[in-house]
């Protein structure tokens, strides 16, 4: 139990790391970018 | 009368949450002249759920940013947002609720207006309703509820986040009028969102975070095994109940420490006659490690 729990979690941060550089590497962190920077019409309620 | 060892942690939540919310919103200036930060923090997600449309955010909301990729044509699956997301909740778990997150912290302090307090312990089956809004508004919608050119909305900031209300609407509509005068329908809807939550969280503890977050729901997937972990030492434990009465998110610990909706407030630490409850962190499964003997 204690190990199959030690390699959950060992495993989700590498994919995580992966994954995170995965994004960065085709763009989405410039899309996260470009979105935050403005104003966020359907959240503020403007639609 | 003994003094009771409380974790720093504990001892300092109140404090950790204001300076949380706090860094998350650290552009204050931006207040005064209802302009938003656009630097570089922006490329990176805050771990709590924080609008990027309040004037101070020095970061983007995590939320809102899963939304804004998979809603753009040329994404259908945010690798970035996910890796962020499983990053800090397999580290932290829902300790990101309870003591980073800004609208976590606004509920807890509108539950200290005095006025009746209800249980919601009779209210548990809400508590998937927070998965549903993550599956449906957070993930499905957005990526196939889409215009002519491949294009979906944030369903979930749209149409139930009360955040970007308090945190964007209220405080950018003070300062423009342009803003102020956009403002319709759909401010208006989630305006009584807004209402309803903050009319909730004096009667209950939280209720957005239990029924309707979806970052909630993301963290409490990782909570059973994030490093961050609650333990109970069976050898202390007099199995009073003191630590399932006073926990306020209806978990009793001893049962399972790292339950979905145990948010590491530390209320069932205080609680505890005997100190048997501790924080712990690292790999592994540390939820029930020290066994003293029981009366020795």
């Amino acid at each position: 139990m204690v190990q199959r729990k030690k390699l959950a979690q060992v495993g989700l941060l590498i994919a995580a790391v992966l994954m995170i550089c995965f994004g960065v590497w085709r763009g989405e962190a410039d899309t996260v970018f470009s979105k935050a920077i403005r104003l966020c019409m359907e959240c503020v309620g403007i639609g | 009368m003994d003094k009771k060892k409380l974790s720093p942690l504990v001892r300092f939540r109140g404090w950790i949450q204001a300076s949380s919310a706090l860094l998350t919103n650290i552009h204050l200036p931006n207040f005064l002249d209802g302009t938003l930060y656009q630097g570089a923090g922006k490329y990176v997600c805050v771990p709590g759920l924080n609008c990027y449309s309040c004037p101070g955010a020095a970061g983007a909301c995590p939320i809102g940013s899963f939304q804004a990729v998979v809603g753009a044509s040329k994404f259908k699956f945010s690798y970035y947002i996910t890796g962020i997301l499983i990053l800090l909740g397999v580290l932290l778990g829902r300790l990101i609720c309870g003591f980073l997150c800004p609208f976590g912290w606004f509920q807890e302090l509108l539950h200290k207006i005095p006025s009746p307090k209800f249980s919601t312990k009779r209210l548990k089956p809400l508590r998937y309703l927070k998965y549903a809004v993550l599956l449906i508004m957070v993930i499905l919608l957005p990526v196939f509820a889409v215009n002519s050119l491949g294009m979906g909305d944030p369903f979930f900031c749209k149409y139930l986040c009360p955040q970007g209300v308090l945190e964007g609407a209220i405080p950018l509509s003070l300062t423009n009028a342009g803003i102020r005068a956009a403002l319709g329908k759909l401010f208006t809807w989630k305006a009584g969102i807004l209402l309803a939550v903050i009319l909730g969280s004096v009667v209950f503890y939280r209720p957005f975070c239990k029924w309707l977050c979806p970052l909630g729901a993301f963290y409490a997937i990782l909570n059973k095994v994030s490093l961050f972990q609650m333990c109970v030492d069976t050898g202390k434990c007099i199995s009073c109940g003191a630590c399932a009465k006073s926990c306020k998110m209806d978990v009793d610990i001893t049962k399972a420490p790292n339950h979905t909706e145990c948010i590491r407030c530390g209320m069932c630490m205080k609680s505890c006659p005997t100190d048997a409850i501790s924080y712990q962190f690292g790999f592994g499964d540390k939820s029930s490690l020290r066994t003293k003997e029981k009366g020795v």
